[in-house]
């Protein structure tokens, strides 16, 4: 049924990568730039299951598969980060998470 | 309830002109997947719009929970079930329980004013326009093979077919998937513990 044409979803797929890459610019706060990266993969996950779909393979979707594995570990370390720094610094603010800085 | 009703309308309205001009679409051979997909695109926007807008941690994790569910409704037009279901089963649950655990947890309060420094405001403007620079050129260069959706191979993005090229061309990438996630799980209990002995 759906004849929506492939590069639609792929400039969806951009506008969305290109707002989560705006937040993890502009946003302070460690946890939303965090939200902003999972953004950005979710916009590449889309453009990978359209170009699944154009394709007729399900080599996309299978890439997905594995993307999402890696944001959900990369989310549960991530998370477990901001915790131990907000226990040593009391802050999540990332102009302050400076103590990788030499 | 009204007005809700008559913003909705507009914003309807208004994608689907967009996907009309964007996409090239003759008016005449709109259907229901247009309509569907103007909809679906408007909503993701705004509500990624609404991530990084919010002050508040919460309301940027909400709106990101709605993102996922209209791409999860996105998927299925793209006839990736497994995939749709994964995504609201990982992302909108999982992953996104987890943000709101830590926020709450650390009971964080408003975020100060963001785009303050001039500096990132210019690589913020810099980068959104190289992207949407990207968006603008598959506008003015369209993949051919709008009718390549003519005929789907049968069961197709069936959960059979993802575990057959999963357990066969991928085996190898699954299980290295898999030592991922021990590591991950083996790492997070040992920073979220309070002392290393």
């Amino acid at each position: 049924m759906t004849l929506v044409p492939i590069h639609l979803y792929l400039i969806l797929g951009a506008i969305l990568f290109t707002i989560g890459c705006i937040g993890v610019l502009v946003r302070r706060n460690v946890i939303v730039i965090f939200m902003s990266i999972e953004l950005m993969l979710n916009a590449v996950n889309l453009v990978f299951v359209a170009f699944s779909r154009h394709l007729q393979s399900t080599e996309g979707q299978v890439t997905v598969f594995f993307v999402m594995t890696v944001a959900a570990a990369e989310a549960a370390v991530g998370l477990a980060i901001i915790i131990a720094a907000f226990r040593n610094r009391e802050t999540v603010n990332a102009d302050e998470l400076n103590f990788l800085r030499w | 309830m009204l007005v809700g009703l008559g913003v909705l309308a507009l914003l309807m309205i208004l994608s689907l002109a967009g996907v009309v001009v964007v996409g090239g679409i003759d008016v005449a051979s709109l259907n229901a997947g247009h309509v569907v997909f103007a909809l679906l695109a408007s909503l993701m926007i705004l509500s990624a719009l609404g991530v990084i807008l919010n002050r508040s941690p919460i309301r940027s994790a909400l709106s990101l929970v709605v993102t996922l569910f209209l791409l999860a409704v996105t998927f299925v037009s793209l006839n990736a079930y497994v995939v749709a279901m994964l995504q609201v089963i990982v992302y909108a649950g999982a992953i996104m329980v987890l943000f709101l655990f830590v926020i709450m947890l650390l009971n964080l309060q408003e975020d100060r004013p963001a785009m303050a420094r001039a500096g990132v405001r210019g690589a913020a403007a810099v980068v959104g326009s190289l992207f949407l620079l990207a968006a603008a050129h598959f506008v003015a260069h369209p993949l051919g093979g709008t009718q390549a959706a003519a005929a789907l191979p049968a069961g197709f993005g069936s959960i059979e077919q993802l575990a057959e090229n999963l357990f066969t061309r991928s085996l190898l990438a699954f299980e290295v998937t898999s030592i991922l996630l021990l590591v991950a799980i083996v790492g997070a209990v040992v920073l979220a513990k309070r002392k290393l002995e």
